[in-house]
């Protein structure tokens, strides 16, 4: 075939001129990344490293000292009850976000999808609470699930009695876990509308005339077609749900007992309130780790269950 | 992927390198104790950190730190006074000391004073203070140093020692036909069960709540120490290495607590909040301090603590002012102490925070700074109460006590709790912590 032999070659520079252009290429590109790989470095790669430097160490705060303990910290570790606690709260707050934020979100996207008047004023009000800021969002929060608050007071009118939502042990971590899904659930949904309007009609089309009903289309068509949209946004749920703090801190404070104590609540614990600077790196590398390992997992996996248009 | 410790922290990481560094290389460890004052070569800029926002007492700290920056201008430049948040104050301090930015003087919280004081992180300024011509070092009640001292060593000046009284709407009491609380003191029968009933009473007729304990909110439980002192009970032995929560003591006043929150309504449920100073309550346990939010709406007295089985125990709610050992300037900064509280300034100071001097406590000085109180309630709550009085619960590891005391009380906020059980497994989480 003839176009089989048309190469296209690239003018090769030559002599001082051209050496030069390449330079000033070279110095351009490298001061236009310069502002975000310098911050990348100050602000991830250092302070990065430095959380693993003092996790080597015993740091004393208040006394000033700075020694170094080698795996003690790592070692206290594997044997810190308190952690084993605060990762099993990471794992119902992660379970139950992840759950509940795909589950919702999908179903609204799905809902929104529909050619119906409305739906912009709908998505307009799901998406709403992902702009607000989150410290207010949580705190309004806080009072309407007080023993005496909106929450109880609403169920009252129907002659129900609420519990006292922070501070049981079954409804603290439910609380959290709904807060922050009403939070983001409309980030998601947008993302899942996104990945719907993509699917091509055609394929739904089809798929009628062959006398598919509306799930079936849905499971076999809708779904694989967004596999890779629903990858991206349990990655994010999950590394979102790990680093939950400003909810619990405003809203439970890690009780009752040590109930809603997450990962990222007792490394602040270990840090801030019990001086344990270098304990608190320590829990701080782990929590990388488990971020890092289910990520990589995730990508690992997206190759059995991602449909890829080719 | 973030570790969240790293955002915080991230703009110092720079100088807690090389903080790290140095300090690494220090011994560290021994509390610092100063020599002579030693002028710099040029005016330092001294910085003081506090938790009080109140313009007026920031407005009486600036006049005092302007005239000493007046009178020793080869010492410093100026002084300047940093509010913090109550809320976070020790954490961002202490964040402050990782980040190798510490303040040369700083308020400390009675509960972490013998971590502070242990530590070697603050100064001791006994020598500074004891060379310092008219500062009269024997005028300071020595109850007020206890905690603050570590052998011969001082190493803050108790400049607050506000004693805990209980407030009273005499309104709200009134209005539901209950005695006068002032009856009560009078003749002697003024105890937490009488308050407990009225109450309950109260609270019943005005539809709000009865008996506030300030700043408790089933969270910060060291506040309950101005109910169970009147048992006599104790979360930990004097020498702070058994844990007495399972006392007989502590189990009668924590059923006390709980029945008068879950049984008869006398104290508002977990998640309730009420202001006594907005008029949402009948009574109030708080510091005297707290006067300054009463703003007329309604009649109020001021008694003593009531007295319990134990009969009646003084608390004081103490703060310290520290010296920072890890400052630039320590020399200057004790300097800088022993004028900021010498007698005439302590006299100022006391306008808003009852003293530690001697010859400063007494009712009609202390009536000329607090005008809302009479001499009378001065006399009773204040002069009296920081005599022979006890601060509330403290321990060199108070920050772990305070978090796993907390986490094993919530379970006792519930209406049908077993108080003695809770208490068994608070203290078999707490005395490890105890003996660390």
């Amino acid at each position: 075939m003839a176009a089989a032999s048309v190469r296209v070659v690239a003018p090769r520079p030559t002599g001082v001129r051209a050496s030069k252009g390449v330079r000033r290429d070279w110095v351009v590109g490298y001061t236009m990344v310069a502002p975000v790989v310098l911050g990348a470095l100050a602000f991830v790669v250092l302070p990065l490293g430095m959380v693993v430097w003092y996790s080597l160490h015993e740091w004393n705060v208040l006394a000033g000292t700075f020694t170094f303990a080698g795996a003690a910290n790592y070692e206290r570790l594997l044997a810190d009850p308190g952690l084993v606690d605060s990762l099993l709260a990471s794992l119902w707050f992660s379970i139950g976000l992840v759950v509940l934020n795909i589950a919702l979100a999908l179903l609204l996207a799905v809902l929104l999808d529909q050619k119906l008047p409305g739906t912009t004023t709908f998505r307009t009000f799901f998406f709403s609470p992902v702009v607000v800021s989150l410290v207010a969002w949580t705190i309004v929060w806080s009072f309407l699930l007080q023993a005496d608050g909106g929450i109880n007071g609403f169920l009252a009118m129907f002659g129900l009695e609420g519990p006292n939502w922070l501070r049981q042990g079954g409804t603290a971590m439910l609380s959290v876990i709904v807060v922050q899904v009403f939070k983001n659930v409309g980030l998601n949904m947008i993302l899942f509308l996104a990945a719907l309007q993509g699917v091509p009609e055609e394929l739904q089309e089809a798929a009628r005339l062959d006398g598919a009903g509306a799930w079936r289309r849905f499971r076999s068509i809708t779904l694989p077609m967004i596999s890779p949209t629903i990858l991206l946004v349990s990655i994010i749920t999950i590394v979102g749900s790990l680093e939950v703090f400003a909810q619990i801190d405003v809203l439970t404070g890690g009780g009752p007992g040590n109930s809603t104590t997450v990962l990222v609540y007792y490394l602040y614990q270990q840090a801030f309130r019990f001086n344990e600077f270098g304990y608190a790196s320590a829990v701080a590398v782990l929590l990388f780790v488990i971020v890092l390992a289910l990520t990589l997992l995730q990508w690992q996996s997206r190759k059995r269950w991602v449909f890829h248009e080719v | 992927m973030h570790t969240p410790i790293r955002r915080p922290r991230a703009a110092a990481t720079g100088a807690a390198l090389a903080t790290a560094l140095t300090l690494s290389a220090c011994s560290g460890g021994e509390p610092g104790a100063l020599g002579d004052l030693e002028t710099p070569s040029e005016p330092v800029d001294l910085r003081m950190t506090v938790w009080t926002a109140d313009e007026s007492h920031l407005a009486l700290f600036q006049e005092i730190g302007d005239a000493y920056a007046a009178e020793n201008p080869d010492l410093v430049s100026g002084v300047t006074f940093e509010t913090i948040p109550f809320a976070d104050y020790t954490t961002t301090l202490t964040t402050q000391l990782a980040g190798g930015n510490p303040p040369d003087l700083a308020w400390v919280l009675e509960s972490y004073a013998p971590e502070f004081v242990s530590s070697g992180a603050l100064a001791d300024v006994r020598p500074v203070l004891q060379d310092t011509d008219g500062y009269e070092l024997d005028d300071l009640v020595p109850s007020t140093l206890e905690l603050w001292q570590d052998e011969d060593g001082l190493y803050a000046y108790p400049f607050s020692n506000s004693p805990f009284g209980v407030f009273v709407n005499t309104d709200q009491i009134a209005a539901a036909g209950q005695e006068n609380p002032a009856d009560l003191v009078a003749a002697g029968e003024w105890t937490f069960d009488t308050a407990r009933d009225i109450a309950a009473a109260t609270a019943e007729d005005s539809g709000k709540q009865g008996l506030v304990v300030r700043d408790f909110d089933y969270q910060l439980w060291e506040n309950l120490s101005t109910v169970w002192d009147g048992w006599g009970a104790a979360p930990w032995s004097e020498d702070g290495t058994r844990c007495t929560f399972t006392d007989p003591e502590m189990v009668d006043a924590m059923r006390w607590i709980h029945d008068a929150a879950f049984d008869d309504g006398a104290m508002p449920g977990p998640g309730t909040t009420a202001d006594f100073f907005a008029g949402d309550a009948a009574m109030t346990i708080t510091q005297i301090s707290r006067a300054s939010a009463l703003d007329g709406s309604f009649d109020w007295d001021l008694l003593p603590l009531p007295a319990g089985p134990a009969g009646k125990q003084n608390v004081i709610g103490q703060a310290g002012i520290g010296v920072f050992a890890q400052g630039e300037n320590p020399g200057v900064a004790a300097d800088f102490l022993a004028y900021f509280t010498n007698p005439e300034n302590a006299e100022k100071l006391a306008t808003y925070f009852p003293p530690p001097r001697a010859s400063l406590l007494d009712a009609a000085t202390l009536s000329a700074a607090n005008p809302l109180l009479s001499e009378e309630q001065l006399q009773t709550v204040v002069v009296d109460g920081i005599k022979g009085s006890v601060t509330k619960p403290v321990h060199q590891n108070f920050a772990k006590l305070s978090e796993t005391v907390r986490a094993q009380l919530d379970a006792m906020w519930t209406p049908d709790a077993d108080v003695a059980a809770v208490l068994d497994d608070t203290c078999a989480a707490v005395q490890p912590l105890l003996e660390e």
